[in-house]
């Protein structure tokens, strides 16, 4: 009887304990890393979006409007790459307001046209690096900015229409003129504040 | 009994001091006594409502940036201001900010230090840019050299909007005649947009034209043929602008009622952008902060003795009834502006151009009045949905420094270098344009040279 009890007893422990287990492991589910990759897929796929179905149809195939980096004087629609930027600034503002959601992220390059979109942090240079040398490969790391630690994720960001590589080419301020169609032209930086 | 009278004194002299500091500090409008040092050129208006920068807590950063960013958050806006916000919280540049704290704007504005601040309102060393931009002439050889005391100075840059003249537009403007073509400034188009402009109040005021028999005003009230003739000749009865609509008061849920001398809050009501602008200016930013109206009496710039008392509100330029916005453009500054610009505006090319518009010898919209530059007519956002020409009622929007004005006023009528050269020199302002700038900015000249080197660089088109 009393080794019924204990048995009991000790299933009882068992079953609540691999319950608790189990919830806390779903709450921590979706590690920095898988997040960090969750974001960039939808970053990109925006990019991409935006990149084929408006700017490259309504300027190159229907031909009805230019795509500007000076799109207010010039009435045009603004860049793919300043698209994603101003993105990065209203999240960043928007998060602000929002104490569980941290996060930040950018478009860089080892050869940036605007120079303030250079790799400055050791991680952003060598995770740059790492993508336009390891086709396909995503580069993760920690590094600490301003006293607070983060995890920061590095893809790689290609040319995907002829119009990306034309325009990085003959811009007045490039420093490459030789990218190919399909060629890593810069990263998509991501950061994620870690404890 | 030496010591207790002076004992004696000492406690009436605390009793008085203190009664004094309570009834400023509880009672009067005027509270500057306790300011620690004067206020800039664009505050000093305000400097008797503290609560107009300062909240609960006199050290709390993040509650006096609210504030500035309430008055001034408007003309920060992208694609104006190349430095947002969301620039500098972007851990990437943590780095920077232990150099130059642009989280904040007392960063670079700190009030109350007359001793270190420009009169632009800069409480920061003029080259301050090198903090970030230190190696500038690496990326663009043409600034190689530079010193950074001239970033501002050379009529190239300020740190809000410092892309307005990018070298793509310099370029695009290379070689332009000092008077263009075609100069005129842009259209009004308030009653264009009406149907769009949510805040009209389009049920209780349809547009259509009212008559003299038609005016709404108490039976009560004794109105003169003057008033009613003003009134039926403006705009406002051919649009349906009843005399209720402005006259008629509601506060706190009451029953309207008449009120005889309307203020800025019935304006407001139809003309929300002109109005918010005309607060956010010197002329209306006391009315703002729930003070007194202006006066010229307050004023730092000469003013004429005869207008000291007056008080700024819409009705002061734009004279209740009649609205003439002519005389809103130059009549009604002169009588109270006593300035050298000012008082040799008359002198001017600009005037004689604004006397022809006024003959018909030439069209609308070709005079140069001192509301032509001051209160420019501008493309504004007037919501998240629709863009308008308004008037803008700032008139400090486009003051300081002085080449905000190159794009939006100089640029209607006058070639780029010609406009750059204009605005660096600033005797010619000072004698209010009569003559040719004595100044070069060589901007445009490095604009050029740069896209000719990108021309034999690519042996393409230029960028």
């Amino acid at each position: 009887m009393k080794v019924n009890k204990v048995l009991i007893i000790l299933g009882t422990v068992i079953t609540v304990s691999s319950v608790a287990t189990l919830s806390h492991a779903g709450e921590d589910m979706v590690s920095v890393k898988s997040m960090a990759d969750a974001l960039h897929l939808v970053m990109d796929s925006d990019r991409n979006i935006y990149t084929k179905k408006i700017v490259n149809r309504l300027v190159k195939k229907e031909k009805v409007i230019k795509a500007s980096e000076h799109f207010e004087d010039d009435k045009a629609l603004v860049l793919p790459a300043q698209m994603f930027r101003f993105g990065a600034e209203l999240v960043k503002k928007r998060s602000e307001k929002l104490p569980d959601v941290d996060f930040s992220y950018s478009l860089q390059s080892l050869w940036p046209i605007n120079k303030q979109n250079a790799p400055k942090t050791k991680a952003e240079k060598a995770g740059l690096k790492f993508v336009a040398e390891n086709i396909g490969k995503n580069y993760y790391t920690k590094e600490v900015l301003g006293g607070k630690k983060y995890f920061t994720a590095v893809y790689a960001d290609t040319g995907v229409a002829p119009v990306c590589v034309s325009c990085h080419n003959k811009h007045k301020d490039t420093p490459k003129r030789d990218f190919k169609l399909g060629d890593v032209m810069g990263g998509v930086v991501i950061r994620i504040p870690v404890k | 009994m030496k010591y207790s009278k002076l004992w004696l004194l000492w406690l009436i002299i605390i009793v008085v001091l203190g009664t004094y500091f309570i009834y400023v500090l509880l009672a009067s409008e005027d509270k500057t006594v306790f300011m620690p040092g004067e206020l800039t050129s664009g505050h000093h208006q305000i400097a008797n409502n503290c609560n107009a920068c300062h909240v609960d807590s006199f050290s709390d950063k993040e509650a006096i940036q609210k504030k500035c960013v309430e008055c001034h958050g408007e003309q920060r806006k992208k694609p104006f201001d190349s430095h947002p916000r969301a620039k500098f919280t972007d851990p990437r540049n943590a780095d920077l900010l232990s150099n130059i704290d642009a989280l904040y704007c007392v960063t670079c504005h700190t009030e109350h230090k007359p001793e270190i601040t420009q009169s632009t309102g800069l409480s920061q060393p003029v080259d301050f840019c090198v903090h970030c931009h230190r190696d500038v002439g690496k990326d663009r050889p043409s600034h190689e050299g530079m010193v950074f005391d001239t970033c501002a100075s050379s009529g190239c840059h300020n740190f809000h909007n410092n892309r307005s003249l990018y070298t793509d537009f310099l370029v695009k403007h290379i070689g332009e005649a000092e008077l263009l073509e075609k100069r005129i400034v842009p259209a009004k188009e308030f009653s264009k947009v009406l149907d769009e402009i949510a805040t009209y109040p389009h049920d209780r005021y349809p547009v259509k034209k009212l008559t003299r028999k038609d005016a709404d005003y108490p039976d009560t009230l004794q109105i003169t043929e003057e008033i009613e003739h003003d009134w039926v000749s403006t705009k406002h009865a051919n649009s349906g602008v009843n005399c209720s609509s402005c006259h008629m008061k509601t506060e706190n849920n009451k029953q309207a009622v008449w009120v005889n001398k309307p203020d800025h809050q019935a304006c407001l009501k139809c003309h929300e952008s002109e109005v918010k602008h005309f607060m956010q200016g010197k002329h209306g930013m006391r009315l703002k902060s729930g003070l007194s109206p202006m006066t010229p009496a307050m004023a730092r710039l000469p003013m004429k003795p005869k207008s000291m008392n007056s008080e700024l509100g819409c009705n002061s330029c734009h004279k209740a009834h009649k609205y003439d916005l002519m005389n809103a453009t130059v009549d009604v500054c002169l009588d109270c502006h006593d300035d050298k610009h000012s008082v040799n505006y008359t002198q001017s090319s600009h005037y004689q151009l604004l006397l022809k518009e006024k003959s018909g010898d030439l069209p609308e919209g070709s005079g140069v009045s001192c509301a032509t530059c001051h209160m420019p007519r501008v493309q504004v956002d007037v919501s998240d949905w629709l863009r308008r020409v308004v008037v803008q009622h700032n008139q400090n929007s486009t003051l300081v420094p002085a080449e905000k004005m190159i794009r939006p006023v100089c640029m209607s009528c006058h070639g780029l270098e010609f406009s750059i050269d204009s605005l660096a020199d600033e005797k010619l302002i000072k004698n209010n344009f009569i003559g040719k700038p004595s100044i070069h900015i060589e901007s445009m000249d490095m604009a050029d040279k740069d896209n000719k080197r990108h021309l034999e660089e690519t042996g393409g088109e230029s960028f």
